[in-house]
This record gives C-alpha cells, structure tokens and sequence, in this order.
C-alpha cells in the first residue's frame, strides 16, 4: 500500500496471497502424491511382469493400466492388480506364476495388444522374453537333490535341455546312485514359471524370481582362460611360462641356496 | 428475488411440462453412463466382447483405439513415447471432446458423476452447510500437480489415486479396496465440501474443460427474457457461476454459456418452467427479444 493512502495493491496482494496458499497446498498434495508413487514401484518378488515388459521403472511410465493385455491372455495369466489387495502398483497387469504361468503364446497376444508399447513390440519370439529367473532356490527339499528322479520342473519346461539341464553327479550319501540337479540357464530362462507351478512339493523349491533378485553379474572385465582359449584355438599364451625362481638373499652365502637339509631324520627313513 | 424463488426447485418444471420433461436430460444422462459402463461390462458379465478394456484405454470391435488424453499426457511427461495405437486413441478422444464439450464426459460419462450426484442429493435433503469451497482455480493447480509429479516421479501419477479409472477398473477387473475409495469421495462431498469433488477438486474435469474450451455444442439461455427469477437452473447447475453471463447478458451479449466449466449436463433445461434454455451451437448467437405469451399469463395467473 502507497504511503499516499490509496490501496491500489489490494488485488495484486490477494492474487499472492492466493497463489501462496494454492502453492502450498499443492506442493504438500504433490509430496504426498510423489511418495505414494515412490511406494508403487516396489514390485514384490512373486508378482511378475507379462512378456516383453519393459524395466520396471520404465514400464511405469509407460502403462495406462488399461487391461486389453490381461483381456488377450488366452490362459488367464494375467491379472491387474487390485488396490489395496495385490502388490504390485494398481491397475498394473501381473502375474504369479506358482497360481498361473505363462504359456508363452508364439503370436504373444498381450504385447500385441498393449496399445503403449509398455511391453514391447520389439518382442517378436516368446523365447526372447525375459520375465524373470527361475531359481532352485530350495536344494535341502527338492526331491531330485535328495536323489529322486522327480524331474517335473525339468520335464515341464518349454525351453526344455536349454533353460533347464539335469547335471549327473555322484550321491555321496547312498554312494552309488546319481544325483540329477535340475540346474537353470539364465541364459535361455524366460522366467515363464511352468516349472514353479509344477513342481510338486507343497511350496515349490524352484521358484522364478525377478532378475535382480535371481542373479549376481560377472565384472565386465573378467576373462574366462578357456572360453578365449576355445576362441583363439590354441592355448591363450603360446610356450610355456617359465617364470624365474628367486630367492631371497642370504648373508655370507649370496644368492646360492644351500642344500635341503631336514631338521631330523625318521629312524628307518633313510634311503 | 421473485416469490417463485422460495418454491421447491423443479416444482413448476414438473407442473408445466411433466416429470418426464422436466428430468428429461437427466434421465437420458444416466442412460447414457449406464449406457458406457454397460458396453464394458458386457464382456466380462456376458461374454460379449465389443468393448474390451477400460476407460483408460479401450478397444472396440477390434478396431477402434481409445484412450484417455489425460492418462497418455502423464505417461509422456513421465519419459514414455506411446506408440502410435495409444496416440491415435488418444487424438480421437480429444476431436470428440473438443466439438460435444470437454466436460461432456464428467456429467455423460464418468461413472463417479452418478456417485457425487447421488452425495449432492442427500446434502440436499439434509440442509447441510455448503462447506470449504476451495477457489475455482484449484482444480487447474492440482492438474498441474499431478502433471508435475509425473514428470519428477516418472509414473502415471495420477493413477495412483484417479478415482474414476479405479471404479470403471473395478467393476470391469476386481474391485479391491476402490470400494473405500468411493465412499471416501461420497463423503468428502456429503459433509465437508458441496459438489467439491467433480466442481472444485478433480483434475480430469480440469483437464477437459480445457479440452473444451471452444467446443461446439452449447447451452444458450435463447429465451432469457422469459426468465421469471426462479433459481432453479442455480440450484441444479453443477457450475452454477456459468450461467450468469449468458442469463443475465444484456441485450447484444451473447446468451450462450460459454464457459468451459460446463458439462452440457442439460438440467437447467430440464428445471426451466419457462424453457429459457436450450441446447444450440456455439455460433448461434440467437436472443429472444420479447417475452411469449404463454409466459405472460402465467405469470398474470401466478399475481
């Protein structure tokens, strides 16, 4: 207000006051918001994602939560989370695999018909997907380490001796039968969870987990001697390393090394 | 304020032109939102599938895309690049909205319309306080909100908490907790905010009126000067503020209600017992100069 007594600001100050208290409440509507979507991005470890989805931070910026993929799921795989209920961020499509897997359609109709590209089209051979790491996670309890031939997980598998191998080896315990170890590749795993939802034990010992939580990584600059030795067809160093033996120096004598000599003879034990 | 301001609002409505005229458009208006929840639930209640998906993003008879404009905007400030079926829903929706009326789709369309309707009601009948009536604008600021929230957070915000997209979502898919949700809604407008949700609160509502801010189809107070001060049309109007300039414009001022704060909800047509309004376009600038007859005895009877 002007010294002059004429309140010619009354305006422009509401107009301050108002944008304040719109800001203000704004920003603590927005925190909570914000915080609310932080919370939705924890994925619990059972639920996965449908075939193609793209890394979860991604995919939830990309999913209008419209339900046309778990409409195109001829098996019923899908679900959309139900708020308040399921896990995973409301509206989202998931599945569990231990109560329905994935059949991994070749036309793979819930990418086709994902209107976003929230799973993605570039996904053209099921075997491609990657939804997640199916893990034995339960040796102590699974019937082929105790050295059954159960075999279901192995024998249900769609990429069946590449996702999935039994590995022969010797049971220590009875010792003389074999042990087969279903062991997974992650390589052609496509975490469709067939082998979770069949395996017979009341809780499954192998289970598919998200991929973060199934695998560790190697460091990038690692090098396996017989992978490059395979490569290059002959041994990676040609020759053979024949690295100088030193010793260390000893007072009055230089560097030669006297004779072995032991501290005491065995009675007998001559030569 | 003339006496007929102190009658029950709609009473004359009802008593000119029958009940059935005088709820015409609301009548045809819950039709209507009966009419697209009915076209999503036929699928999964009947089997039949000519509408598959849900209000944020549909597919119908295998062909047509749609999908929310507002739901994609938020997935786009949040870093995803749709693909082209998304965005073409998408265009659809927004070339429908901006020629019918942006908030067309609150008062025709929106299935949580029915349910603050249904709170208005009963506040209503039970005489209670019009409550915290936050300032117009607010509705702008919270569409800007969630917006930016998007943008910083990098999910779909507001589809944490869209009650609207959750309720379709949940009678279509699985209702959960949506269920607390609306009840929440019902009561926020029962008891501490009048027509709070859908008039002051919902940004989607935001979002479509300015979606529609130069739509086609419109309301006009045509025969405003028939007007016999009665109210009733302020008393039903969700956006009551949008009819004065179009009722009480003066000769040469347009009697068309041109904010896009209305819902071409059409009950100030269905309450008017002297049928001031009507349902026109926007260019017709038409004002009805003299007072009809028919108005002018009753109004005689009425004295």
């Amino acid at each position: 207000m002007s010294a002059t007594g004429k309140p010619r600001s009354v305006d422009r100050r509401r107009f301050l006051m108002d944008t304040a208290r719109m800001a203000g409440g704004c920003a603590v509507a927005g925190t909570l918001l914000a915080y609310l979507a932080r919370d939705a991005r924890a994925l619990p470890a059972e639920a996965l994602r449908p075939p193609g989805a793209l890394p979860e931070s991604d995919f939830l910026s990309a999913c209008i939560r419209c339900g046309l993929c778990v409409r195109d799921c001829p098996y019923d795989t899908l679900k959309l989370a139900e708020l308040g209920e399921d896990g995973p961020a409301t509206g989202t499509p998931y599945f569990t695999a231990r109560t329905v897997p994935c059949e991994m359609c070749d036309d793979i109709p819930c990418v086709e018909a994902c209107p976003t590209g929230a799973l993605d089209p570039g996904l053209k051979n099921i075997d491609d997907a990657r939804m997640g790491t199916a893990v034995l996670v339960d040796q102590e309890n699974c019937l082929n380490f105790l050295g059954l031939r159960c075999d279901v997980c192995y024998r249900v598998c769609p990429v069946i001796d590449e996702a999935i191998t039994l590995e022969p080896s010797h049971n220590t315990r009875s010792g003389h039968h074999a042990i087969f170890s279903p062991t997974v590749h992650a390589d052609h795993c496509t975490g469709c969870g067939v082998c979770e939802r069949s395996c017979v034990l009341p809780d499954a010992a192998i289970k598919v987990l998200p991929t973060r939580l199934a695998r560790g990584s190697s460091a990038e600059h690692y090098l396996k001697g017989w992978e490059e030795k395979e490569r290059k067809g002959a041994p990676v160093v040609e020759g053979i390393i024949d690295l100088p033996d030193r010793m260390p120096e000893m007072p009055g004598v230089g560097s030669e090394v006297p004779a072995f000599e032991p501290a005491f003879k065995l009675p007998g034990g001559g030569q | 304020m003339s006496a007929k301001t102190r009658l029950p609002v709609g009473l004359e409505a009802i008593q000119h032109k029958g009940w059935i005229n005088a709820h015409r458009f609301l009548l045809l208006r819950r039709l209507s939102q009966a009419f697209f929840l009915l076209l999503f639930l036929l699928g999964p209640w009947f089997g039949i599938w000519w509408v598959v998906g849900t209000l944020a993003g549909s597919r119908t008879f295998e062909v047509l895309p749609l999908t929310d404009p507002l739901v994609l905007a938020q997935s786009i400030v949040a870093g995803h690049l749709p693909e082209v079926t998304a965005l073409i829903g998408a265009v659809i929706v927004l070339a429908v909205y901006a020629v019918i009326g942006g908030r067309v789709y609150c008062s025709w369309v929106c299935p949580i319309n029915p349910i603050t309707d249904a709170a208005h009601w009963l506040h209503e009948r039970l005489g209670l306080q019009k409550g915290w009536q936050p300032k117009r604008m607010t509705r702008f600021w919270i569409l800007g909100t969630v917006l930016l929230v998007s943008a910083i957070t990098g999910t779909v915000a507001w589809e944490l908490i869209n009650p609207i997209t959750m309720l379709h979502r949940g009678l279509i898919f699985g209702m959960g907790f949506v269920w607390a949700l609306v009840v929440a809604i019902f009561l926020f407008d029962l008891v501490v905010s009048r027509r709070g949700w859908c008039s002051h609160i919902c940004p989607v509502g935001a979002f479509y009126s300015l979606v529609g801010t130069k739509s086609v189809l419109r309301v006009s107070a045509v025969n405003r000067v028939d007007c016999d001060d009665c109210m009733d049309c302020y008393a039903v109007c969700p956006e009551n503020h949008v009819i004065s300039p179009a009722l009480k414009g003066k000769d040469g001022e347009t009697p068309l209600i041109l904010s896009p704060d209305c819902t071409n909800c059409g009950r100030c047509i269905d309450v008017c017992s002297v049928d001031v309004f009507a349902f026109t376009h926007r260019y017709d600038n038409r004002a009805k100069k003299t007072v009809s007859t028919a108005v002018d005895a009753a109004t005689e009877q009425a004295a």
